[in-house]
């Protein structure tokens, strides 16, 4: 459900724009760092929000990589693998969060508390291998480094 | 040797804020221009001064403004592309964490030159950094009056925003970052008309780099001239140049444009790591051609990587070593760019994954003697004016260099029905 102060929100972006589809991306991140994802029902009420049917906000929001249309955890692990990662050992770094946290690229823990994806070049290349966790960066990655960063998640940090 | 565009940033502080960096003579252009020079005065020093896009195209800035028709439609739009999502690129990070008021300062006096009084900066959602240091650098400038309606007093009005966006590569196509803007999927559309007479809301629509726009100031403040002597080459001024792979010392220099791909690799990133060899390096980021050990001493400017094969790009370059398998980073890129294919035209959507599925067949030793000649003609087929954008086409610039340059790479995969390298 749209709260209030999401709609408001809303109104803020809307205002900024020519049209109010024209506020939809910024509209889909608003409400999911709400909710934390986009659910059919979500979708829909935001696209009446918008004036656009839902078939036309889901194109948007399926094309794009940072909206979820699935639940995710309370933190999400975004890892990057594209090149220069990949040449600096990002597939160890995953290789080590299968194991460590017994999921797959697009799986959540059973706790609830991570979810793993792949992302494109963070543009962190000097100190790859990257990832973020929701909005903050980590860079120069070992395994050992990385059980360090989820200790601190796992203890609270938000 | 000079660096304006990085002199002021404090590796890993914080951004200049509004204060610092007008002590350091920030706003002196913007002001100047805005006090005694005229649009068309502006773009004369812009051309003259050879600046050309730093995004990748590396188009003459001073053209594409002037390709604004003249008594063309109003409002017109002024976009940065702050999106830099070139796998290997990290350059405008940097510029816009240190010091966001350059790029601002840049964008205001583009705006006033081409007229446009709506300017959005386009930014990657992941640049978290870069999104603070922005937002407080348009908040500081609108309170200081130079943004806004009758900016210092010259009639001329612009009102910029951030737009985060949702993460796309394509959006580093300029039609299809307009409609992304329009809450579209962000599917290139023709180029004719162009941009610059019919972009965002169908009005005349500026494109720029973010490092091309943090240059300006310094054109305007130093003159042409000034900027001319900056680089090793016809082009003018400094170039951002990034080095990444296992080099000793991975990250990014200010240095003359033209500076030899030798000099940045082994004098600024200190050359290869221990007991490991140079192979190959894609100069200007994913969508660039190979160059390999023969090219080391070609200069880093638009025209001589172009003459060696390749493409300057963005000038940030990923190294290849002799202990990283080639045929595994191309599926690596291969895989980027079919996850990134926009799926509007069909030899992209359809062509890209299977380059990669081949590619992965290959690195799980189930590769077949005749996947090479698919992958050659796959380069062919998807190369350029084969498909609608050059998303394509630049996904088919390392694999088509990798196949002439590593072609025994991919050979010994098929032969040893394995990865050498694993």
């Amino acid at each position: 459900m749209l709260t209030d102060l999401m709609k408001r929100e809303l109104l803020a972006e809307i205002d900024r724009t020519e049209t109010r589809q024209a506020a939809c991306i910024e509209a889909l991140q608003i409400v999911q760092r709400h909710l934390g994802w986009i659910s059919n029902e979500t979708l829909r009420e935001i696209a009446d929000f918008l004036n656009m049917t839902p078939d036309e906000l889901e194109g948007v929001a399926t094309f794009y990589n940072h909206i979820h249309r699935k639940p995710v955890g309370r933190h999400v692990i975004l890892v990057c693998d594209s090149v220069v990662c990949w040449i600096e050992g990002v597939e160890e770094i995953l290789e080590h969060i299968r194991a460590t946290l017994h999921i797959e690229p697009g799986e959540t823990t059973s706790d609830g508390l991570f979810t793993l994806l792949p992302v494109q070049c963070l543009g962190a290349c000097d100190n790859a291998p990257a990832l973020m966790i929701d909005e903050e960066l980590f860079t120069n990655l070992t395994p050992a480094r990385f059980d360090e960063i989820v200790a601190a998640y796992r203890d609270g940090k938000s | 040797m000079e660096r304006p565009l990085t002199q002021h940033i404090q590796p890993g502080g914080e951004p200049l804020s509004l204060a610092e960096y007008e002590k350091k003579g920030g706003y002196q252009a913007l002001r100047r221009v805005l006090g005694s020079m005229t649009p068309r005065q502006v773009l004369d020093v812009v051309s003259k001064a050879n600046l050309r896009g730093r995004g990748g195209a590396g188009f003459p800035t001073g053209t594409k403004w002037e390709s604004v028709p003249e008594g063309a439609p109003k409002p017109r739009y002024f976009i940065v592309d702050a999106d830099e999502m070139e796998p290997g690129a990290f350059k405008d990070r940097y510029l816009m964490e240190g010091n966001p008021h350059q790029l601002i300062e840049g964008l205001i006096i583009g705006a006033y030159t081409v007229e446009a009084e709506a300017a959005v900066v386009f930014i990657r959602w992941e640049y978290t950094r870069a999104r603070k240091s922005l937002r407080k650098a348009i908040e500081e400038a609108y309170e200081r009056k130079y943004l806004g309606g009758n900016i210092l007093a010259s009639g001329f009005n612009l009102e910029v925003q951030l737009h985060v966006s949702a993460g796309r590569y394509i959006c580093g196509e300029g039609t299809a970052l307009v409609k992304s803007l329009a809450g579209d999927r962000a599917l290139p559309h023709a180029k004719v008309p162009r941009q610059t007479q019919a972009g965002l809301w169908g009005k005349p629509t500026i494109l720029n780099n973010a490092e091309t726009l943090c240059n300006v100031p310094h054109i305007i403040s130093n003159g042409p001239e000034w900027f001319r002597t900056l680089s090793r080459c016809n082009d003018g001024g400094t170039k951002i140049y990034g080095a990444s792979g296992k080099l000793k010392r991975p990250g990014l220099w200010e240095l003359p444009l033209g500076t030899s791909l030798r000099e940045i690799l082994e004098e600024c990133a200190g050359g290869m790591r221990e007991g490991l060899r140079f192979r190959g390096v894609l100069p200007g980021g994913a969508s660039t051609d190979f160059l390999v050990e023969e090219h080391l001493d070609v200069a880093m400017d638009y025209d001589s990587v172009q003459k060696a094969g390749s493409r300057l790009g963005t000038g940030t370059m990923i190294v290849l070593d002799d202990r990283t398998c080639p045929v595994g980073m191309v599926h690596n890129l291969e895989h980027f760019f079919a996850h990134e294919s926009c799926g509007w035209c069909t030899p992209c959507r359809e062509g890209l994954p299977w380059a990669a599925a081949i590619l992965k067949a290959l690195e799980q030793g189930q590769g077949r003697a005749e996947d090479l000649d698919t992958l050659g003609q796959l380069t062919g087929r998807l190369g350029p004016g084969r498909t609608f954008c050059a998303l394509a086409p630049g996904a088919m610039a390392p694999l088509k260099s990798a196949l002439k340059f590593f072609r025994a790479d991919f050979e010994l995969h098929v032969a040893e029905k394995r990865c050498p390298w694993r």
